[in-house]
C-alpha cells in the first residue's frame, strides 16, 4: 500500500489550523468543566473562564452528596453484563449467519439488520410496558435484559467471519472439530481484534446510557450514574460547580478505559476498510 | 518415520453430484488401488475437485457410492474417513505457531501433549520443517507453507491422502522440486494419494495412474504412459502432452471417414503432404517447435532438433506423420479407433 507521504509548506499548516479550531470547539466546554468543578462554590460565577482558585472540596462532595460511588458501581455492573452477553449473542448469531447453512438465511439476517433502522424511541414505550409487565422496573434485569442482543455486533462479526477462508472451515472439519470446536479454536482467535473493538462500543454505548435508565427507574438506588448526575442537577440548582464536579467523576472510569483500549477502537473503526 | 497406517484402496460407483442444474460430477465409477498415487486431471470445471472433496467427505454425493477399503463411506464424517486433505490454498491456521498447526488433528483427537509433540517434530523433520516449528504461518514462504499443510496431513498417518491442486500457488522451480519430494513422499508413506491438478506436467511425472475428466465424466483411466501413448480420445489427446497431439482435418491424411492425430515429435516437414503455413518457429533451446497452421481450425507443431535449418514464418510447408505413430478417432464421437 502507498502510504501519504507527508503534508508540506502551506498545506500542513492549514491543516492543523483547522485541527486545532476543531480541538479546541471540543475542548472548550470540557476546560469551563474542568475549572469550575475545581473552584469553591462562591467563586464559580467571577471569572468563569480563568482557574482564579482551587479546591478538591468540591469533587468530595459531589461524590458524596450524589451518591456517585453507587451510582458508578450500578453503571459498571450494568455496562459490563451488557458487554459480555452482547458479545455472546453477537458471536453466536454472526457465526450461524455465516458458517451455517438454513433455510431463509438471508431473509432472517435482512430483517436483523433492518432492526437497526429502528430508533431506540420508537420502541420505548412498549419496551418500558414489557419491562414493566415483567415486574423489572428499578432491577438490573431491566436495565439489560434489552440490549443484551444486538443487530450492530452481529452485522460486524459476520463481516469479519466472512473473511475467513471456506478452505479453513474444511481443513477444520476434515481434522474433526464440529461447529463449536472450529468458533472456539479457529473463528474466534482470528476475529479477536473486532471482538475488542466491539466490546469497547457496546461498554461505552451502555455507559452513556441516559434515556432507558432515566425511564424505568425510579428508586435512588438504582440510578446509574448518568441518572443519577440529573438527580444532582435538580436537587442543587444552586451549585452549578457541584454538577460540574459530578460529570467529570462521571467521565473518568470511560477515559481511563478509552485511554487503554485505543488502539482497539482504531482498529475496530477501520476494520474491514484495509485488507490484510 | 514410523509410518503404519492401515491403507485403503477407494471405490467409487456411479458417483454422481449436481449442483441445482450442473452436474459436475457425472456417474463416475473409478477404483483406486492401495498406494495407488491417482492423478485426477482435467481442465478447469471439469469436476475433478468435486470428486476429490466427495471422496474426502467435505460433498454427499447426490448419487452413487464411494467405499474407502472395504467400508461405505457415504454416511460417514470427513473427520471418520481416515483421510487427510491438502488444500490449494494451504487452509493453515494463521493464528497458530507451525508446531500447533501439525498437532492440531492430533489435538482434536485427544492424543496427549508429549505423544503429539513427538509427532509433530517427526513429521516437520520429514519435511524439513524443524527450524521452523516456533513461526506462525505468515512468517514462512509459500513452499514452506506447504510444506506445513503436508505435515499437518501425514501426522495423523492416514490411509489416504487427498490433495486439491497442492503445488498451484508455488513459482515454476520450487514446483519442479515438490512435485519430486511429493513422489519420494509417497514412496515413504507407502499410502494412497489421490491428486488434483490441470497440470498435466505434474500428471505425467508423479502419478502411477492418470483418470482423464471432461465435464464431470472420466475419458480415460490409465496409467501415464498410456494415456499418452493410446489417448481414449480427441480430447485426452489434445490435452496431454506440450504441445498437444496435432490432430489433421479429416480426408487430409487418410480416409475422411476418421480423424488422425500424431504427437509432435512424429510429425514432420516433408515436400508432400498436408499444406499448412508457419505461423511461429520458437528456438527452446534443446529444440525448435515450428507451429503451423492448417486451416481456422487446425493447428500442428513439430519439434526439430536444434541446428535445423527451419522455413521463415509465413512460408508454405508440408506435413506428414509416422505412419506407425498414427491416432485414429472418430469423427463424429471423437473416440479412438486404433
Amino acid at each position: 500500500m502507498a502510504l501519504d507521504t507527508a503534508p508540506k509548506g502551506w498545506r500542513s499548516f492549514a491543516r492543523y489550523s483547522m485541527l486545532t479550531i476543531v480541538a479546541l470547539f471540543i475542548l472548550f466546554p470540557v476546560y469551563t468543566t474542568v475549572i469550575a468543578a475545581l473552584k469553591p462554590g462562591n467563586k464559580v460565577l467571577d471569572n468563569p473562564l480563568l482557574p482564579n482558585a482551587f479546591t478538591l472540596d468540591v469533587l468530595k462532595n459531589a461524590w458524596t452528596e450524589g451518591r456517585l460511588g453507587r451510582y458508578l458501581m450500578n453503571t459498571t455492573v450494568v455496562a459490563l453484563i451488557i458487554t459480555s452477553v452482547q458479545l455472546v449473542t453477537s458471536i453466536a448469531s454472526a457465526y450461524a449467519f455465516s458458517f451455517l447453512k438454513f433455510p431463509l438465511k438471508r431473509l432472517v439476517f435482512g430483517i436483523f439488520l433492518s432492526t437497526l433502522l429502528v430508533p431506540l424511541e420508537v420502541t420505548l414505550v412498549i419496551n418500558r410496558r414489557t419491562i414493566d409487565s415483567l415486574g423489572w422496573l428499578n432491577s438490573f434485569q431491566g436495565l439489560t435484559v434489552p440490549f443484551i442482543a444486538t443487530a450492530f455486533g452481529t452485522f460486524l462479526l459476520r463481516q469479519v467471519f466472512m473473511q475467513i477462508p471456506p478452505d479453513l472451515r474444511e481443513a477444520a472439519q476434515m481434522d474433526g472439530l464440529g461447529h463449536w470446536g472450529f468458533m472456539k479454536e479457529v473463528a474466534i482467535p482470528l476475529v479477536r481484534p473486532t471482538l475488542g473493538a466491539l466490546g469497547l462500543f457496546s461498554f461505552l454505548a451502555s455507559w452513556n446510557q441516559y434515556l432507558w435508565p432515566s425511564l424505568i427507574t425510579t428508586e435512588d438506588d438504582m440510578n446509574t450514574v448518568q441518572t443519577g448526575l440529573r438527580h444532582l442537577a435538580s436537587s442543587d440548582l444552586d451549585k452549578p460547580n457541584l454538577i460540574m464536579a459530578g460529570t467529570i467523576i462521571a467521565a473518568v472510569p470511560i477515559l481511563i478505559v478509552l485511554v487503554v483500549f485505543q488502539k482497539q477502537l482504531v482498529r475496530g473503526l477501520t476494520a474491514g476498510a484495509v485488507k490484510g | 518415520m514410523q509410518y503404519d497406517a492401515s491403507v485403503a484402496s477407494i471405490r467409487l460407483v456411479g458417483v454422481s453430484k449436481h449442483f441445482g442444474d450442473v452436474k459436475a460430477v457425472d456417474n463416475v465409477s473409478l477404483d483406486i488401488a492401495d498406494r495407488d498415487f491417482m492423478i485426477l486431471l482435467g481442465p478447469s470445471g471439469c469436476g475433478k475437485s468435486t470428486l476429490l472433496r466427495t471422496i474426502a467427505g467435505l460433498e454427499d454425493p447426490t448419487a452413487g457410492e464411494v467405499w474407502i477399503g472395504d467400508k461405505m463411506v457415504n454416511d460417514v464424517e470427513p473427520k471418520d474417513r481416515d483421510v487427510s486433505m491438502v488444500f490449494q490454498s494451504y487452509a493453515l491456521y494463521p493464528h497458530k505457531s507451525v508446531q500447533a498447526n501439525i498437532e492440531f488433528p492430533l489435538k482434536v483427537r485427544g492424543v496427549d501433549k508429549a505423544e503429539r509433540a513427538e509427532a509433530a517434530k517427526q513429521a516437520a523433520e520429514v519435511l524439513g520443517l524443524t527450524p521452523y516449528l516456533e513461526r506462525r504461518p505468515g512468517a514462512l514462504s509459500g513452499g514452506q507453507r506447504q510444506r506445513v499443510a503436508l505435515a499437518r496431513a501425514i501426522v495423523r498417518q492416514p490411509a489416504v491422502f487427498c490433495m486439491d491442486e497442492p503445488l498451484s500457488n508455488l513459482d515454476a522451480k520450487l514446483r519442479a522440486e515438490t512435485r519430486a519430494e511429493l513422489v519420494a513422499l509417497h514412496h515413504r508413506l507407502d499410502a494412497t494419494f489421490v491428486y488434483v491438478t490441470h497440470d498435466q506436467v505434474e500428471a505425467m511425472t508423479m502419478g502411477n495412474r492418470i483418470a482423464v475428466m471432461r465435464d464431470g465424466i472420466i475419458e480415460q483411466v490409465g496409467t501415464p504412459k498410456d494415456v499418452y501413448d493410446k489417448p481414449a480420445s480427441v480430447f485426452v489427446a489434445e490435452f496431454i502432452g506440450t504441445p498437444p497431439m496435432n490432430i489433421f482435418p479429416a480426408g487430409s491424411v487418410e480416409a475422411a471417414d476418421h480423424l488422425v492425430g500424431a504427437r509432435p515429435e512424429h510429425t514432420h516437414l516433408a515436400t508432400t503432404g498436408v499444406a499448412a503455413t508457419v505461423a511461429l518457429v520458437e528456438h527452446l533451446g534443446h529444440e525448435i517447435q515450428v507451429v503451423c497452421t492448417i486451416d481456422s481450425e487446425h493447428r500442428a507443431t513439430v519439434r526439430l532438433p536444434t541446428g535445423t535449418e527451419v522455413p521463415s514464418n509465413g512460408s508454405p510447408v508440408f506435413l506428414t506423420a509416422d505412419e506407425n505413430h498414427r491416432h485414429r478417432f472418430n469423427v463424429e464421437t471423437g473416440l479412438r479407433i486404433s
